[in-house]
């Protein structure tokens, strides 16, 4: 800083992102925090009060699992997006602006569908009466058209096309300014193109792919649609299971803390995936 | 070392370019590029931005394919190979280094991508960070480095496969003016060591005069001419050299059997550009350095009445600007020389012949 600002704007200035977070995360956090603790009242709602018999019930093998999937499906959905998404979103930077713009356009016209219409046209897709499967019976690849949904291939599919569009545009700004000559000049010292990409793009851009996988993980870790349109009951994640003890069954302490306990497991994970893309690189 | 592609020969060692052209969809960005450089010259490409010097090191780097001609290196035509496979060591102006990278790391790059066994990588990191005097520094990070420090770790890492061409992208332009002319001077030195052809692209005409062994001049997307640095500035063969290398007083007049006529006066000049044909439209191109003020006021060859319209005093040399007739003249002296010109006072100029020279227009 050049120029000292007086102490009385400062807090002023620091004042705004607290309220906001406090307003609108704090709050209703503390709320649902508190509700996850209150009685529940069988037949009604929930009565103030301070037990632990709602997270209690986690600790049964059907919860484990249903954790264990929800994690395994989001990770491999970031996989996916991100081994996607990389090659696709570098091959974006390198055209010109010109054609970068209808391209980014249309990624972004995909954002404007809801889960439900993407859902409902996987499903179709992939049906055994209209699907996709009927193309592969024209042209004489398979015997008889059959259903690929619902089906975990059919839930990932989902799944990745709703948060590839979030990872291409996480990494667009790093991959947009990546500097040609680092590439070129890799080139000059003997790298081919593909020795390249893989010794000097990915690990110069690092950073980026780790938040790419980070906000692709968490996005469809909160999905709660797709399981239900797209995937058998063993593939319904802990967040179908919230929604279900929420609306369904009227138990929302026990929705809140399966949220609470689905918050304190993905955060560990998150970070973890941070301190591995930080690890490794000199000087910081 | 002649511009042009020239007569076919046996293949001398050192790299030809011949007929290159490049293309960006309409735009020209270089036209009729032809060029011989022997093996282990300093050669500067020389030009103002825009011109297509940094096109022609791509191309000659393969980073660049060329519309139309041939890149030979010992007589091998390279034109289809790419950068990857042509194994010459290039400094980029951003220098490009991998911040990923440790500087040992960084340097020892290319020999990791050649499957250089792990010892041998140490030692050469070791040589070469020796070379470009900066040992010891191996283990620390590209952002823990100064400019100048930077510089010598980008040179370090594009020699480590000793490359049979060095290429340099504006590689000092970063620097400031006192560590650039450090950097010249070092640069020049370990070329000399190591007798690596060297081509530097370079928009500094100083840095071009104290590097190089030749100095191409380009402009306008061709090259205009090529040469030793001296023989560049004393004998430019056209107005654009002329004005580009150095400052040059260019006066217009009409080429008369070995003399220039200037407003009805005569001036006879030493040498002429090639081609320049009686009755032509021609310039006269004089260095401020040569301009003589003669205080006498005696008529003579090659004289011309003048008024001092400006003197500044620079302490080592003395600018004074002159207006004779309407024609401007700048003349550079020493200040034991220049003794009583006062702004305003009317003196007669010299242009001798023997330092004019007479260009097409």
């Amino acid at each position: 800083m050049i120029r000292q600002a007086p102490q009385g704007r400062d807090h002023v200035i620091a004042a705004y992102p607290v309220v906001m977070l406090a307003v609108f995360f704090l709050v209703p956090f503390g709320i649902m925090v508190a509700v996850s603790v209150f009685h529940r009242v069988q037949g009604g709602f929930y009565e103030p009060g301070f037990e632990f018999t709602s997270y209690a019930r986690f600790f049964t093998p059907f919860f484990g699992r249903v954790l264990g999937f929800s994690i395994l499906a989001a990770g491999i959905t970031a996989l996916v997006c991100v081994a996607l998404g990389f090659p696709f979103t570098y091959f974006l930077t390198r055209l010109s602006r010109f054609r970068q713009v209808p391209l980014l356009v249309f990624l972004l016209a995909v954002l404007s569908l809801s889960e439900v219409i993407i859902g409902f046209c996987w499903s179709i897709l992939l049906s055994r009466t209209a699907g996709l499967s009927n193309l592969l019976v024209a042209a004489g690849l398979l015997d008889q058209p059959s259903a690929w949904t619902p089906g975990f291939g059919a839930l990932l599919a989902g799944l990745c096309y709703l948060a590839l569009p979030y990872a291409v545009l996480v990494l667009y700004p790093a991959l947009s300014r990546l500097d040609p000559e680092l590439v070129e000049a890799a080139r000059t010292l003997g790298a081919s193109p593909l020795k390249t990409f893989f010794t000097v793009v990915v690990p110069v851009l690092r950073p980026a792919i780790v938040a790419a996988l980070v906000m692709v993980f968490v996005f469809s870790l909160g999905a709660y649609l797709l399981p239900q349109l797209l995937g058998k009951p063993q593939h319904w994640t802990l967040s179908v299971m919230i929604t279900d003890q929420a609306i369904y069954q009227s138990n929302l302490p026990f929705a809140a803390a399966m949220a609470v306990f689905l918050l304190a497991v993905s955060l560990p994970l998150v970070g973890l995936t941070q301190w591995l893309g930080r690890k490794g690189r000199p000087g910081t | 070392m002649q511009a042009g592609a020239g007569q076919r020969s046996v293949p001398m060692p050192g790299l030809r370019l011949e007929g290159i052209e490049k293309r960006f969809g309409a735009v020209v960005a270089l036209r009729e590029v032809g060029l011989d450089i022997e093996q282990g010259q300093f050669v500067c490409l020389l030009g103002p931005s825009g011109c297509g010097k940094t096109t022609l090191l791509r191309i000659i780097a393969g980073l660049e394919v060329p519309s139309a001609g041939q890149v030979l290196l010992d007589g091998q035509d390279l034109t289809g190979v790419p950068a990857h496979d042509r194994g010459f060591g290039m400094v980029f102006q951003s220098l490009a280094l991998f911040p990923h990278l440790s500087v040992g790391e960084n340097i020892a790059y290319p020999l990791k991508i050649r499957g250089v066994s792990r010892p041998e990588q140490e030692q050469r990191i070791t040589t070469l960070l020796d070379l470009v005097r900066l040992p010891g520094v191996a283990g620390r990070h590209i952002s823990q480095l100064s400019g100048g420090q930077r510089q010598r770790v980008a040179i370090a890492r594009a020699l480590a496969l000793e490359p049979k061409l060095f290429l340099l992208d504006e590689p000092l332009s970063a620097l400031d003016a006192k560590l650039r002319e450090d950097m010249q001077i070092e640069l020049r030195l370990l070329q000399q060591r190591l007798g690596i052809t060297t081509i530097v692209v370079t928009h500094d005409q100083r840095e071009a005069m104290s590097m190089a062994d030749v100095v191409v001049v380009m402009g306008d997307n061709r090259i205009q001419q090529v040469g030793a640095p001296l023989d560049i500035y004393r004998r430019p063969v056209n107005r654009f050299v002329a004005d580009f290398i150095g400052t040059s007083n260019l006066v217009a007049g009409r080429f008369n059997g070995g003399a220039v006529e200037i407003q009805g006066v005569s001036f006879a000049v030493a040498s002429a550009a090639e081609g320049l044909r009686d009755g032509a439209e021609a310039t006269v191109c004089i260095r401020p350095e040569d301009v003589r003020i003669r205080a006498d006021g005696e008529a003579g060859p090659n004289r011309l009445r003048g008024r001092i319209s400006f003197v500044r005093d620079l302490g080592a040399t003395v600018q004074i600007s002159l207006d004779c007739a309407g024609m401007p003249l700048l003349c550079l002296t020493m200040p034991q020389e220049h003794g009583s010109h006062r702004q305003g006072s009317e003196v007669t100029v010299e242009l001798p012949a023997e330092a004019c020279r007479a260009l097409g227009q």
